[in-house]
C-alpha cells in the first residue's frame, strides 16, 4: 500500500470508536439527505405527473397573445390609436383541419381538435359553474389519458345517447347525479342542453374532478351556437418536457396562442423552486452538520499525532505528504460515512415507502418516493467534499507545525 | 581527494523572535568531515541541540551560511529541505520517537518508502538486514510497546539509516537509557563509524561517552568555545 494511504489507513483504524461516531455522523447526514431528497422529489414527481396526464401537454386556443393591430398602424408607424375597440373577431381557429395537418407533419405527438365552451350545469336544485369540452372520444387517446381515467364506462359511452355527457366524479357527488341522470347544461349565450350522464372520470386533480365535463364535438358546437367551431387544439407529445419550446413553435406557424402545460401552470411549479431551495438548504445543513464530526476526529488525531508529525518531518516527509495523510483521513471517514449513507437512505426510503397513509387528497395509499441515483451521488458527492474541507484545516496545521518544537517539547 | 565537507557552517545564528529575543547559538562555524565520529556537548541550555536541528535542516539559521555537502541550504524550499533530510540525514533522539501502530520493520522502512527508491522488497530485506544486525531479528513484527527502551532505540537508529545517509545526528541518543542499554547504543553508534563510513554527530551531556569520541565540539551560550580531537586513537582508524 502506498506510504500515504498506509499511514492513514493506520490511525483511521487504530480509533474504532471515535472513527466510528465520526462515519456513522456522515451516514446519517447522507441517509436521511438521500431519503428527503427521494421524498420531496417523489411527491414533486408525482404531482408533475398528475398534472401532465390530466393537461394536454399543449393547448391551442382560438385566442391571441396580443390584440391584432389596427390598420392604420400597420401602414403608418407614427400612427398610435387609442380608444378603439378592437376588430371582433369570430370566435374559431380558421380551418381547424388544415391547421392540425400541417402540424401533425412535424409534431412529435398527437393533436385533437376540441371545443371548449363555459356552461353552468343545473341538476336538483345545484348550479355548478362547468368548462364543457365537445371532444372526439376515438382521438382523445391521442392527446389525454382520459380514456384510462373512465370510471363506470369507457369514452365511447359518448356515442350512446343523442347528448351524451361524462363528469368529473367530485362534480358527480358535488351535484348527486349518477350514471342515466339528465342534466341541463346553460351557456351564457343562452344556449339551453339537457344532456344524460353516461360516465364519470377521475383525474386526481381536484379542479379537474369538480368543474369539467366531457361532451361529444358537435354537443360542444350546440352549446357553443357555432356549427362546425373548433376553438382549441389539444397536443399529447412523446415528451412533455419539450412542450415549451414546441408550443413556441406551434405559436409562430400558426399565429394562436399556444400555452404549454408549464406556462398554464407556471405559479405552482415556480413553487418546486422554493421547495427545491429549502431541500437543498436542509440537506446541506444535514450534511454540515456531520462535517462537524469529521473535523472533530481529524482534529484529535491531529492533536494526538503531533509528535508522529513530527518525526515523521524530521525523517523528511514533505509537508504536502504530511497534509495529505490527513485529507486521506477525512476522505476515508467521508466515504465510509457515504457508502453507509447510502444503504440507511436506502433503508430509510423503503421503510417510508412501506408505510400505508389514508389521505382523501391522494389516490395512492403509500407516500411517493423517487428512487435515483443522483441522489445518492449529490449525498455522496456533499458528504466526501464536506469531509475534504472539515480535514484539511486541521491537516495543514499539524502539517504546518514546527518539528522542532513538538520534539523539545516531548523530550 | 576529495576536499567537499558533509556538514559547514559558516557564522551561524539563531535567534528566537519575541518581545525579548533568545539568541540560541550565535557565530557557529565549523566543519565536518566524512566517518567523523563528533560530539557536542556543554550544560543544559547551551545550544546543543539547537545546533544540531540547525545542522538537519530542521530549523534555519537567522543569519550565517549552512552548506551540506558543498550545497548552501539557505534558498532550499521545504520539499528540498524534506529531500536532503530523506536521503543525506538520519536523526536518532533521546526519544524512540517510534510510530507506536506500526510494526518495527515497518518503522524501519518508513523513510525507505518516503524516499521511493527501492522496490518493496528490496526494502523489506534492507530493513530485514538492518535490524538483525543491530541484534532485533527476532522483534522485526513486533510493535514499539513490545520492546525494552535500549532495543526500542536501537530501532530507531536502524530506521536512521534506512536510506544509508552518509550523516547520522543524534540527539541525547543515549539520554533515556541505562547504563547497559547505552553502551550498546553507542557500541552500535560507534561501528556505523569504524565499520560503516558514517559521520555520527551527537549531542550529550555524558563527558564519559563524549570522551570516548573522535572529536568534541563544547558550546558554551549558544558560541563554540573548544573544537578538539579527543586523546584516544581515531575511530575510523581502528
Amino acid at each position: 500500500m502506498n506510504l500515504i494511504a498506509d499511514i492513514a489507513w493506520t490511525h483511521v483504524r487504530a480509533r474504532v470508536r471515535q472513527t466510528g461516531f465520526a462515519v456513522a455522523g456522515v451516514a446519517t447526514g447522507v441517509g436521511f439527505s438521500i431519503m428527503m431528497a427521494a421524498l420531496m422529489q417523489g411527491s414533486q414527481d408525482d404531482f408533475t405527473q398528475r398534472l401532465v396526464n390530466t393537461l394536454p401537454h399543449i393547448t391551442i386556443s382560438d385566442e391571441l397573445r396580443r390584440p391584432p393591430p389596427q390598420p392604420a398602424e400597420n401602414f403608418y408607424a407614427a400612427a398610435e390609436i387609442h380608444g378603439l375597440t378592437p376588430e371582433a373577431r369570430r370566435p374559431g381557429i380558421k380551418n381547424p383541419l388544415a391547421t392540425m395537418a400541417a402540424l401533425e407533419a412535424w409534431l412529435p405527438g398527437g393533436i385533437a381538435p376540441s371545443v371548449k365552451v363555459q356552461a353552468i350545469i343545473r341538476y336538483a336544485n345545484h348550479d355548478v359553474s362547468t368548462t364543457v369540452t365537445g371532444i372526439d372520444p376515438r382521438r382523445e387517446a391521442r392527446v389525454s389519458e382520459l380514456p384510462k381515467q373512465m370510471r363506470g364506462a369507457t369514452l365511447t359511452a359518448l356515442y350512446r345517447a343523442t347528448n351524451a355527457i361524462v363528469i368529473g366524479d367530485r362534480l358527480s357527488e358535488k351535484i348527486g347525479a349518477r350514471i342515466g341522470a339528465n342534466i341541463t347544461l346553460q351557456t351564457s349565450e343562452g344556449a339551453n342542453v339537457t344532456a344524460q350522464v353516461v360516465g364519470f372520470f377521475h383525474t386526481g386533480v381536484r379542479q379537474q374532478d369538480e368543474s369539467t365535463a366531457f361532451v361529444l364535438t358537435k354537443t360542444g358546437q350546440i352549446l357553443a351556437q357555432q356549427t362546425g367551431l373548433i376553438n382549441e387544439l389539444r397536443v399529447r407529445l412523446a415528451d412533455p418536457m419539450r412542450s415549451r419550446e414546441v408550443a413556441a413553435r406551434i405559436e409562430n406557424d400558426t399565429g394562436y396562442k399556444s400555452v404549454s402545460w408549464q406556462e398554464a401552470y407556471e405559479d405552482l411549479l415556480s413553487t418546486f423552486i422554493i421547495r427545491n431551495i429549502i431541500m437543498y438548504a436542509v440537506v446541506g445543513a444535514i450534511l454540515l452538520v456531520a462535517s462537524f464530526g469529521t473535523f472533530n476526529i481529524i482534529s484529535t488525531i491531529t492533536h494526538e499525532k503531533a509528535r508522529d508529525i513530527a518525526i515523521m518531518k524530521s525523517l523528511g516527509l514533505t509537508e504536502f505528504t504530511v497534509r495529505s495523510i490527513f485529507v486521506l483521513e477525512a476522505l476515508i471517514i467521508g466515504l465510509a460515512g457515504a457508502l453507509a449513507g447510502f444503504a440507511l437512505g436506502y433503508l430509510l426510503c423503503r421503510i417510508l415507502g412501506a408505510i400505508r397513509i389514508t389521505n382523501p387528497f391522494l389516490d395512492s395509499d403509500h407516500l411517493p418516493l423517487a428512487y435515483t441515483y443522483v441522489h445518492y451521488l449529490m449525498a455522496g458527492a456533499v458528504a466526501l467534499a464536506s469531509s475534504v474541507v472539515a480535514g484539511y484545516q486541521p491537516a495543514r496545521k499539524a502539517a504546518r507545525g514546527n518539528p522542532v518544537e513538538i520534539i523539545r517539547g516531548a523530550t | 581527494m576529495n576536499a567537499v565537507p558533509l556538514i559547514e557552517a559558516r557564522d551561524v545564528t539563531r535567534i528566537l523572535p519575541g518581545v525579548v529575543p533568545t539568541t540560541l547559538v550565535r557565530g557557529i562555524n565549523l566543519t565536518i568531515g566524512a566517518n567523523e565520529f563528533v560530539a557536542i556537548t556543554g550544560a543544559s541550555g547551551s545550544g546543543k541541540s539547537s545546533l544540531l536541528y540547525l545542522l538537519g535542516l530542521l530549523d534555519l539559521p537567522t543569519a550565517g551560511e549552512l552548506l551540506i555537502r558543498g550545497r548552501a541550504t539557505a534558498h532550499m524550499d521545504e520539499a528540498e529541505r524534506a529531500m536532503t533530510r530523506l536521503s543525506l540525514i538520519g536523526f536518532v533522539f533521546q526519544f524512540h520517537f517510534l510510530l507506536p501502530e506500526f510494526t518495527v520493520l515497518d518503522n524501519v522502512m518508513l523513510p525507505m518508502r518516503a524516499l521511493g527508491r527501492l522496490s518493496n522488497e528490496a526494502m523489506r530485506k534492507r530493513a530485514q538486514d538492518l535490524l538483525g544486525a543491530l541484534g532485533l531479528g527476532d522483534h522485526m513484527n513486533k510493535t514499539p510497546d513490545q520492546l525494552s527502551g535500549g532495543q526500542r532505540q536501537r530501532v530507531a537508529v536502524a530506521r536512521a539509516l534506512g536510506n544509508e545517509p552518509p550523516i547520522i545526528l543524534a540527539d541525547e541518543p543515549t539520554g533515556s537509557l541505562d547504563s547497559k542499554a547505552s553502551e550498546q547504543v553507542f557500541e552500535v553508534l560507534r561501528d556505523l563509524v569504524a565499520k560503516h563510513g558514517k559521520t555520527v554527530v551527537a549531542v550529550t551531556h555524558d563527558l564519559g561517552l563524549a570522551e570516548r569520541m573522535d572529536r568534541r565540539i563544547e558550546l558554551v551560550d549558544g558560541q563554540i568555545v573548544a573544537d578538539e580531537p579527543q586523546r584516544h586513537a581515531p575511530l575510523a582508524a581502528v
